[in-house]
């Protein structure tokens, strides 16, 4: 089980109609990869996040799948158009069934 | 020889050498693997798609990526040299703006990074950069 976990995003507060906008993103995560052993030798499962999306007013941006490789504390940073004031949805699916999501408001004068 | 300090790094820093000349291909071929399950095999030709790394990555465990892949509709990114290849994968959908993506990997030694992107028309593009890392980051 992964605890602790903590998304955290930074969107503009505004934006101009059809401006491309940085988001960064970050979830504090141990992605576990699998590969590591424990003081007895036992390897310690796999316990990552394996997706991530981001959505604006219900329209993709960005669809990641994550593998092991990705570090912990996952982080992303990535371009979107916003043509509208509306609503970011961040979503992301752990290896053990949780979801987490974060919402974002953009106001577009 | 007299085991000294200096020589035991000799020793331990080319036994290392060694075996990873030893390991290092047959973990090429399976990310070439990966990556021809991932185009059917199809030719990839180089374009506008770019991967920037770090040439030299102190610690293994978090190295910067980032790709830029200007008309593109997913790009697949695989670590040569790391125990599983496959790194992740972006689909940009309709909203994205430039298809460009930042984000933090793991290495585990001194490898190629490499991107493949699939384009709107359905042929593939492919980059690479090489990443010299100091300490891996497979915390084995």
């Amino acid at each position: 089980m992964a605890t602790g976990v903590k998304p955290r995003v930074k969107v503009p507060k505004t934006a101009s109609a059809g401006e491309a906008v940085t988001i960064k993103t970050l979830i504090s995560h141990k992605m576990e990869s699998g590969q590591r052993k424990d003081d007895d030798g036992n390897i310690i499962p796999r316990s990552i996040i394996n997706r991530f999306t981001a959505d604006f007013n219900g329209q993709n941006v960005i669809d990641v799948t994550l593998e092991p490789a990705i570090s912990t504390n996952p982080f992303f940073e990535f371009e979107a158009i916003v043509a509208e004031t509306g609503t970011f949805t961040f979503t992301w699916y752990d290896d053990d069934g949780s979801v987490y999501e974060e919402t974002k408001e953009i106001e577009v004068s | 020889m007299e085991l000294t300090r200096r020589n035991m790094m000799v020793l331990s820093s080319a036994a290392l050498a060694a075996s990873s000349i030893g390991v290092l291909p047959a973990m090429a071929s399976l990310a070439d693997e990966q990556i021809a399950e991932l185009t059917g095999g199809a030719e990839m030709v180089e374009g506008e798609l770019s991967i920037s790394a770090p040439e030299i990555a102190e610690n293994g465990n978090t190295v910067p990526i980032d790709i830029s892949a200007p008309g593109a509709v997913m790009v697949a990114v695989f670590a040569d040299g790391n125990p599983t290849p496959a790194v992740a994968t972006f689909k940009f959908g309709p909203l994205a703006a430039s298809h460009d993506a930042s984000t933090r990997i793991r290495l585990a030694a001194t490898q190629n990074v490499i991107a493949i992107a699939q384009m709107q028309d359905g042929t593939f593009q492919r980059a690479s950069a090489e990443v010299k890392v100091t300490i891996g980051g497979c915390g084995g």
